[in-house]
């Protein structure tokens, strides 16, 4: 055993794994595996570790193996440092249609890396990932929990510029345009839209 | 066009606030213990009656869903079970109605849960829509804030919770069994049935999985009566839709209408139209990725419903309406969708875990044109081999768009092939 390696919760950590453990019936925690890993992966600053897969399987009573199929299953869960801000380009086909291409050139232009790898100075790491969801917004990407949609080369490549100089960004639409409303004058909706607060 | 006053989702932009008074203002939240206090029975028979079919992309009827849980429970609680794992490209509509209306979804899931007997609901949504979890979290606290939630909800006095569970990046967790198996903290490998969830669910318990978007109209089906939402669409086609329209069309937009309305209509009123106008059209994919795509001519006319869709052999699917216009490379915007499936394939049937690769591998040579012509029909007989014979539908969802695009556009497929042997002479 390293005493490098150790993983334990942070007091705030471990207070969030308690409430999601709640919300599942009694006995049924492995069902908080998928949260309990999430949250430590952003403990750990953006990616797993068997001493974190082994820790949790310890704390949720499960075989570490069972975690470790969990874990490897899904792709959110990152086996390896990510850049403090990753740069998750969708390339399914409705973000094709509108350009994804040019997006992900313009990205690894910005960046100097390819696809799954991680600028040296450790501030970003550029994927490719499949359907985003967003798809009337497209062409979309994720960076860490916010979606940046409408994009062209010349947004991205803005927004990469400002989180590089620690400038905030503002996700969603980079065209005028409110959410998945159609860009222009609404097709529906107009007496909401008039009484409208805003979300 | 669909007036405004028969729109259910009337923040579906969120030009309006989320929170729960402002939902409260748009009708949410009235009259929810009257409408309990009708009893399952009435419930049930009301969603029956509007003819609301599912709309995850299946099409099952919601209340006859609703009617196979058990009437008595043996000792076993039941759950409701949301599908909000949104992955099917082309479709966003469910992250609309969780970040902008969460309050009609909140208060279906009571309304359902009620009426199925049910004791709690857990809305399993894809890891990557965080801020829509966040959303809905804050909407549920609202609505336990205000009693309608929790021990005595509304004051009916039967108890009742709901909970957000968050995905982590896997499309087949869309397939109803292969969630459970994850909301059960496992990989997302689809079940076999029988039993079905209704009687073996998730921890074993007698669970309904439905969609996001069937839950969250059923409260105001039932305020406004199943002969309302049956009185809009077509038979066996009823109610209203939201419909995605991305790709290229001059304003990509969601926008709820009326089921049935003509494609071409759904396009030209609220996406400004075809990028070039209709005659620049190649081909619309009408319901998401899985169901097969159709050339203009068929998008000339056909109407945006269940068995329109099916008669032309594709499907309404989610309502995830992808245009392409004649500068598309129809063949790689197809591929693409191979590669999707192939990287989402969970792994656990082989004809699906081999035939998607396979599949994919075969479409890349067909966009470059370097294969053989009678390669085409090997790959027909391959998408024959996997549709049907896996656990879930994962593998007829690679193979319809294959065999859709053969069917309409073998000819550019061969074109291509013949196109890349004459340059290989030169």
């Amino acid at each position: 055993m390293t005493e490098t390696a150790a993983f334990t919760w942070t007091a705030e950590s471990e207070a969030a794994a308690q409430k999601h453990i709640a919300k599942y019936p009694e006995g049924r925690q492995q069902s908080a595996v998928m949260p309990l890993l999430d949250l430590a992966q952003r403990q750990n600053g953006g990616h797993l570790t068997i001493e974190i897969m082994e820790f949790i399987a310890d704390y949720l009573d499960m075989a570490p193996i069972k975690v470790q199929e969990v874990a490897t299953f899904y792709t959110m869960y990152n086996h390896k440092p990510v850049g403090k801000h990753h740069v998750q380009v969708c390339g399914t086909t409705p973000c094709w249609l509108r350009g994804s291409d040019e997006i992900i050139t313009a990205c690894k232009k910005k960046l100097g890396v390819g696809m799954g790898e991680t600028t040296a100075d450790g501030q970003f790491t550029l994927s490719e990932v499949e359907c985003a969801g967003a798809c009337v917004n497209a062409p979309v990407v994720a960076i860490n929990d916010d979606y940046y949609e409408d994009l062209n080369a010349e947004s991205i490549t803005q927004i990469l510029d400002d989180l590089a100089s620690g400038k905030d960004v503002k996700p969603g639409p980079q065209i005028d345009r409110q959410t998945s409303a159609p860009a222009g004058e609404v097709t529906t909706l107009k007496e909401f839209v008039a009484e409208g607060e805003g979300a | 066009m669909l007036d405004d006053k028969d729109r259910i989702f009337t923040n579906l932009y969120g030009h309006q606030s989320a929170g729960i008074e402002a939902a409260m203002k748009r009708g949410d939240w009235d009259g929810t213990k009257e409408l309990i206090e009708k009893g399952k029975d009435w419930i049930i028979n009301e969603m029956k009656e509007s003819g609301l079919r599912g709309r995850g992309g299946a099409g099952f009827p919601t209340g006859l869903k609703w009617s196979f849980m058990p009437k008595e429970s043996d000792g076993r609680p039941s759950y409701l079970v949301v599908n909000a794992d949104e992955g099917e490209p082309g479709t966003c509509k469910d992250r609309d109605l969780m970040r902008h209306d969460p309050h009609k979804l909140i208060e279906g899931c009571l309304i359902a849960g009620f009426a199925m007997n049910a004791v709690a609901a857990y809305i399993y949504i894809r890891g990557e829509f965080y801020r829509e979890a966040e959303a809905l979290e804050r909407a549920i606290e609202e609505a336990y804030d205000k009693g309608f939630l929790g021990e005595n909800a509304c004051g009916t006095g039967y108890k009742y919770d709901v909970y957000v569970h968050r995905g982590a990046g896997a499309y087949i967790c869309g397939e109803e069994t292969a969630l459970i198996e994850s909301l059960e903290g496992k990989k997302g490998q689809p079940r076999l049935k029988p039993p079905f969830p209704a009687n073996v669910g998730v921890w074993g318990c007698p669970t309904t999985v439905n969609n996001v978007e069937s839950i969250a109209v059923a409260p105001t089906i039932l305020r406004r009566g199943a002969a309302w939402f049956s009185g809009l669409g077509r038979p066996n086609n009823t109610g209203t839709k939201v419909f995605c329209i991305s790709g290229h069309v001059n304003n990509p937009c969601n926008v709820e209408e009326e089921m049935g309305i003509p494609l071409k209509e759904l396009i030209e009123k609220h996406a400004g139209g075809v990028r070039g106008g209709w005659d620049n059209l190649l081909a619309v994919i009408p319901g998401g990725s899985s169901v097969p795509v159709l050339p203009k001519d068929i998008c000339d006319d056909v109407l945006m419903d269940f068995d329109s869709l099916r008669d032309v052999q594709s499907g309404l699917g989610t309502a995830a309406v992808i245009v392409m216009d004649k500068s598309t490379d129809i063949v790689k915007a197809i591929a693409r969708l191979s590669e999707f499936y192939k990287h989402e394939s969970c792994g656990q049937c082989t004809p699906c875990r081999e035939g998607t690769g396979w599949m994919w591998r075969v479409m890349e040579r067909l966009v470059t044109g370097e294969a053989d012509k009678s390669e085409i029909d090997m790959l027909l007989e391959v998408t024959k081999q996997v549709e049907g014979h896996t656990i879930c539908a994962l593998g007829d969802a690679a193979a319809w768009p294959i065999q859709g695009l053969m069917r309409h556009f073998r000819g550019e497929v061969e074109a291509r092939i013949d196109a890349y042997h004459t340059k290989a002479a030169e």
